[in-house]
C-alpha cells in the first residue's frame, strides 16, 4: 500500500442527522486502494451510519463523497454496487435453499436464448470461486454449508461485480479461529489485487493482524486515522471508549467495600459454551457487586445468560448456595432466586402493549403459575410502592408500558424482579440508553441492594460505570475471561490496560 | 376498548337495520310452545357454533398462532358422534368419545406448534387436511343419519332461546371469568406480546400456547356436535367446512390483533355476530347465489378497513399529508 495513492473513497463532512440526534457529525474518512482499513468503536459510534451513507442507505446531510476523485451520489446500495462498492453484511443475506452458483450470480445470470445458461453459470462460479481460493461444488445447496462457507460465498458475489470497494460489516462474529484465518488469507489476495477494503471487527487480535490502517469514531465524531504499526492497544481502547468522567461523579464511589462472606452464593467453573464464551470461573458473594468489563462482541451479554439459564452451558457447572444446580432454563434459575435484566429491553424485557402493573409483576406471577393470580390488592400496593420507590414516571400502574421513556422502562424491569426478592441480580447494561439522573438512581440502588445482602453482576460497557459501582470487576476480551480486578484502588486505567494485553502474555485465570 | 369495538358493533347494526327495509318484521319475536322464534333467535343458533370455535381461536390467535384445523375437527366430532350412535344408539358416549378424540387433536396441534416449533399456520394445515380424510374414513363416505332426541337437543333444542347458543354463551362467559379472574388471560397475552421477554421472566410459554390448542379443539368439537345435531346427520364433507375462515374473520373484525397479544372476548362476540348475520343478511335480501361471497367479502373488508388506523386518520384528513406512523397505536388490524 503507498501512502501517495489517491484515495478510492474520500468521505468528507460527512453528517447525517436522524429525529433528535446527529448520528454522524461531519466524519472524514479515506480508504486507499489495496488496503484493508478496521473502523473502530463501540456501540453507537457511528460505524454502520457511516457504512449506509457510503453506500446509499442514508442520505447526507452534509458532506462531500468520491469515489477515485470523482464526486457521487448513490441513492441506494444497487448503485453503489454498480459503482464498485459491494457489501457483505454480518448476517449472511443469500438464499440457503439456492445453490452456491445461483446465489453467486443471483440477478446477473449468464442467458442463453433468453434462458439461464446452467452451464454457463457453474463455470463462471467456479472461476469466481477459484480467485478467493474457495473450492466447493458451485452446484451444492448454499444451505449445506457451514455459515463460515456462507459469508466467504457472499464475499465471491461481492467481488463477482469487479468492486473496487469491498465493505465486510463484522465478518468474523461467528466464525472460529480457523475460519477467521481463511478469511484473512482471502482478504490478502483481494487486497493484494487492489481492492480496498473497509472492516468493520470488535476484535482487536483481528484488527492488528489484518488491517493496515484504522480509524476510530466516537459519539458520531471522528477520532482520529491511525496506521495499525503505530498505535497502541491501549492508545486504541482509550479512543475507543473515551472518558466521560464528571457529569455522574455526584454517585459516590462506594467507600465503604465490604468483605465478602467466605462461602460464595455462587461458584461457576469451567462454564461456557461454545461460540458463546470460552469456560470461565467465576465466584460471586452477598453483598458484593461483580461489574463486568470489556468491549462489544467479548462475552459480557454471553456470560450472563449463561448464569440465568437464558442459554444452555455446554461445558462447567455452577454450585448454587452449596448445592449443584443445573440450569436448563430461566425457570430453573429463577426457582433459585437468580434474577437477570437483558440488555435489550424492547426485545427480551418489557411487555410493550401490558401496562405497567402487569410488566411489573409478570415475573412474580409466573412464578406462582396462571391459576393463583396475585391479587389485585397485593398488586396495587407493590406497583405503588416500586413507583415511589424507583420514581417512576408517569406514576400510572395502568399506562401502556411501550410508551414510558426509557429510563423509566429500565426502572419497571428492576422493580420487576426486585419484588420477586430475588438472592442473585444480574444486571445487562441497565443503564444503557437513559438519561443521566435514572443513571445515578439505578447506581445508587444497585448499591443499596447489594448493602441488604443481595450478590449483584452489573455489566456495562461503560467502564467507569462499572469501576464506581463495583467491589471487583471481572475482565472479558474476544469471548474469555482473562482477569478479575478488586480493591478499592481499581481503576478505569487498569481495566483498559488488562484489555489492552496482547493475548499472548494473558495468564489464564 | 369501547372505540375499538366502536366499528364492528356499528356494522352489526348496520347490517341488522338493512335487513329491516327489505324484510319489516325481521325483528319480530314470537314465543310458541315456550320457544323463541324470528330472525333474531334464527341468527344466534345458526352462529352459535361460529362463536363457539371463534372463541377458542381468540385465544390461539392472541398467542401469536392461528388454528386452521377447527373445521376439520369439527367434522370428526361429528363423524365419531353419529357413527356411535348409529350403531350402539349411545349418545352421551358417543359425544364423550368425539370430544376426548378432540382433546387429543388439540395435543398434536399443540405439540406441533410449542414443542417442535413448526409455524401454526403449517402445524395446523396438517390436521386441517387430514382431519377431514379422517372423518371420511370414519363414515366411510357416507352421510351418516341419526335419530336420537337427546343428541337433537344440543343443535336443535330449545329452552326458550335455542341450546346451542346458551352453550356459546356459557362456554364465552366461563372463559372470560377464567382469564380475568386468574392471570391466564395476561400470561396468554403476554407470550403474544413478546414470546422471548415472557420466557426470560419465567413464563411457562410453552405450556401455555399448547394449552390453548387443547382448549381450541375441544370448541371445535362441541361446535361440531351443534353441526351434526343440527341436521342429524355426520357429513364429512361439509360440516363445518370453511368455519375456521368465519371464525378467524370473527376474531379479526373484534379487534384482536393476528400479531398477538391483547385480546378482547367481547369483540368476538360482535365479530361472530356481523358474520352470522351477513350470511343471514344475504340470504334475506336475495343477493344472488353466485354474488354471495363477493357481497361478504365487501363487507369484511370494510369493517376491517374501518377498524385501521392509518385509513381513519386518512378519512379524517382528506386533504393533507399522509399520517404518521402509528408507532405508539397497540392496536392494529391484521387483516389489511
Amino acid at each position: 500500500m503507498t501512502e501517495h495513492a489517491a484515495p478510492v473513497v474520500d468521505l468528507r463532512g460527512i453528517t447525517v442527522a436522524f429525529p433528535g440526534v446527529k448520528a454522524l457529525d461531519s466524519v472524514d474518512f479515506r480508504l486507499f486502494p489495496g488496503e484493508v482499513h478496521a473502523l473502530l468503536g463501540e456501540n453507537g459510534a457511528g460505524k454502520s451510519t457511516l457504512i449506509k451513507a457510503l453506500t446509499g442507505v442514508h442520505a447526507l446531510d452534509a458532506g462531500e463523497i468520491r469515489l477515485a476523485g470523482v464526486p457521487v451520489s448513490f441513492h441506494g446500495p444497487a448503485q453503489a454496487q454498480d459503482a464498485g462498492i459491494s457489501t457483505v453484511y454480518q448476517e449472511v443475506n443469500l438464499c440457503t435453499n439456492l445453490s452456491v452458483a445461483e446465489n453467486i450470480l443471483l440477478g446477473r445470470e449468464p442467458r442463453r436464448f433468453g434462458a439461464i445458461d446452467g452451464r454457463a453459470m457453474r463455470a463462471r462460479a467456479t472461476e469466481l470461486l477459484t480467485r478467493i481460493g474457495l473450492h466447493i461444488d458451485p452446484g451444492s445447496a448454499l444451505g449445506s454449508h457451514p455459515i463460515a462457507v456462507q459469508q466467504l460465498v457472499a464475499i465471491a458475489r461481492a467481488v463477482a461485480v469487479d468492486a473496487r470497494v469491498l465493505i465486510l460489516d463484522e465478518p468474523t462474529s461467528s466464525l472460529d479461529a480457523g475460519e477467521v484465518a481463511e478469511l484473512f488469507r482471502i482478504m490478502r489476495v483481494l487486497r493484494d489485487s487492489g481492492v480496498a477494503i473497509l472492516f468493520v471487527s470488535h476484535f482487536l487480535d483481528q484488527v492488528y493482524e489484518i488491517a493496515d490502517r484504522l480509524t476510530v469514531l466516537r459519539n458520531g465524531t471522528l477520532v482520529n486515522e491511525y496506521a495499525t504499526t503505530e498505535v497502541s492497544r491501549l492508545e486504541l481502547v482509550r479512543a475507543m471508549i473515551g472518558r466521560e468522567l464528571g457529569v455522574l461523579d455526584e454517585v459516590e464511589r462506594r467507600t465503604e467495600r465490604r468483605t465478602p462472606d467466605a462461602t460464595p452464593l455462587l461458584r461457576a467453573e469451567r462454564l461456557g459454551r461454545t461460540g458463546a464464551i470460552a469456560p470461565f470461573d467465576l465466584e460471586l458473594h452477598p453483598g458484593e457487586v461483580v461489574g463486568v468489563a470489556g468491549l462489544l462482541g467479548s462475552g459480557r451479554t454471553e456470560l450472563a445468560r449463561l448464569l440465568f439459564g437464558a442459554d444452555r452451558a455446554d461445558t462447567g457447572h455452577v454450585v448454587f448456595d452449596g448445592r449443584p444446580l443445573r440450569l436448563r432454563n430461566p425457570r430453573s434459575a429463577i426457582a433459585k432466586g437468580i434474577a437477570f435484566t437483558s440488555e435489550d429491553r424492547k426485545a427480551e424485557g418489557l411487555v410493550a402493549d401490558l401496562t405497567v402493573r402487569d410488566n411489573l409483576i409478570l415475573a412474580m406471577q409466573a412464578a406462582r403459575g396462571w391459576a393463583r393470580q396475585v391479587p389485585r390488592r397485593t398488586a396495587d400496593e407493590l406497583v405503588e410502592k416500586y413507583v415511589a420507590a424507583l420514581d417512576i414516571r408517569p406514576a400510572d400502574p395502568d399506562a401502556v408500558v411501550g410508551t414510558l421513556s426509557g429510563g423509566n422502562q429500565q426502572k419497571v424491569l428492576l422493580a420487576r424482579w426486585l419484588v420477586t426478592r430475588p438472592r442473585l441480580l444480574i444486571l445487562d447494561e441497565p443503564t444503557r440508553g437513559i438519561d443521566v439522573g435514572a443513571k445515578a438512581q439505578i447506581q445508587k440502588m444497585v448499591a443499596d441492594l447489594a448493602a441488604e445482602g443481595m450478590a449483584v453482576v452489573f455489566i456495562s460497557a461503560e467502564l467507569e460505570e462499572v469501576v464506581r459501582v463495583s467491589d471487583r470487576v471481572v475482565v472479558l476480551r474476544d469471548r474469555q475471561k482473562i482477569g478479575e480486578l478488586s480493591g478499592a484502588d481499581v481503576g478505569v486505567d487498569d481495566v483498559l490496560a488488562l484489555i489492552a494485553t496482547e493475548a499472548e502474555k494473558v495468564v489464564h485465570t | 376498548m369501547r372505540n375499538r369495538l366502536w366499528w364492528p358493533l356499528l356494522a352489526l347494526v348496520a347490517l341488522l337495520l338493512l335487513n329491516l327495509v327489505f324484510t319489516p318484521s325481521f325483528f319480530a319475536l314470537r314465543l310458541q310452545d315456550g320457544h323463541l322464534f324470528g330472525s333474531l333467535v334464527d341468527i344466534l343458533r345458526n352462529g352459535a357454533p361460529t362463536l363457539l370455535i371463534a372463541l377458542g381461536m381468540t385465544l390461539v390467535i392472541a398467542t401469536r398462532g392461528i388454528d386452521l384445523s377447527v373445521g376439520a375437527v369439527a367434522a370428526i366430532a361429528g363423524a365419531v358422534t353419529c357413527t356411535h350412535i348409529a350403531t350402539t344408539g349411545d349418545a352421551v358416549g358417543g359425544m364423550a368419545l368425539a370430544l376426548g378424540l378432540c382433546l387429543v387433536l388439540g395435543l398434536w396441534n399443540g405439540f406441533l406448534v410449542s414443542v417442535l416449533g413448526i409455524q401454526p399456520i403449517i402445524a395446523t394445515l396438517v390436521l386441517m387436511t387430514a382431519g377431514r380424510g379422517m372423518a371420511m374414513l370414519m363414515t366411510e363416505g357416507q352421510i351418516i343419519t341419526v335419530n336420537n332426541a337427546l343428541f337433537r337437543q344440543v343443535g336443535a333444542g330449545f329452552l326458550v332461546l335455542p341450546i346451542a347458543i346458551l352453550i356459546s354463551l356459557a362456554a364465552l362467559a366461563g372463559v372470560a371469568l377464567l382469564t380475568r379472574r386468574t392471570a391466564l388471560g395476561m400470561l396468554v397475552e403476554s407470550v403474544g406480546v413478546n414470546p422471548e421477554a415472557s420466557r426470560l421472566a419465567g413464563v411457562r410459554s410453552r405450556t401455555i400456547i399448547w394449552t390453548v390448542y387443547v382448549f381450541s379443539a375441544f370448541c371445535a368439537g362441541v361446535a361440531g356436535l351443534m353441526i351434526a345435531s343440527n341436521v342429524t346427520a355426520a357429513d364429512a364433507n361439509s360440516a363445518g367446512l370453511w368455519i375456521e375462515m368465519d371464525a378467524i374473520l370473527a376474531v379479526v373484525i373484534g379487534g384482536t390483533s393476528l400479531a398477538g397479544g391483547r385480546y378482547s372476548l367481547t369483540g368476538t362476540l360482535i365479530g361472530a355476530l356481523v358474520i352470522q348475520t351477513l350470511t343471514t343478511t344475504v340470504y334475506t335480501i336475495g343477493v344472488p347465489p353466485e354474488t354471495t361471497l363477493v357481497f361478504k367479502a365487501a363487507v369484511v373488508i370494510a369493517v376491517c378497513l374501518l377498524q385501521s388506523p392509518r385509513v381513519t386518520g386518512t378519512l379524517r384528513r382528506p386533504a393533507g399529508p399522509a399520517a404518521p406512523p402509528v408507532a405508539a397505536q397497540p392496536q392494529e388490524v391484521g387483516a389489511r
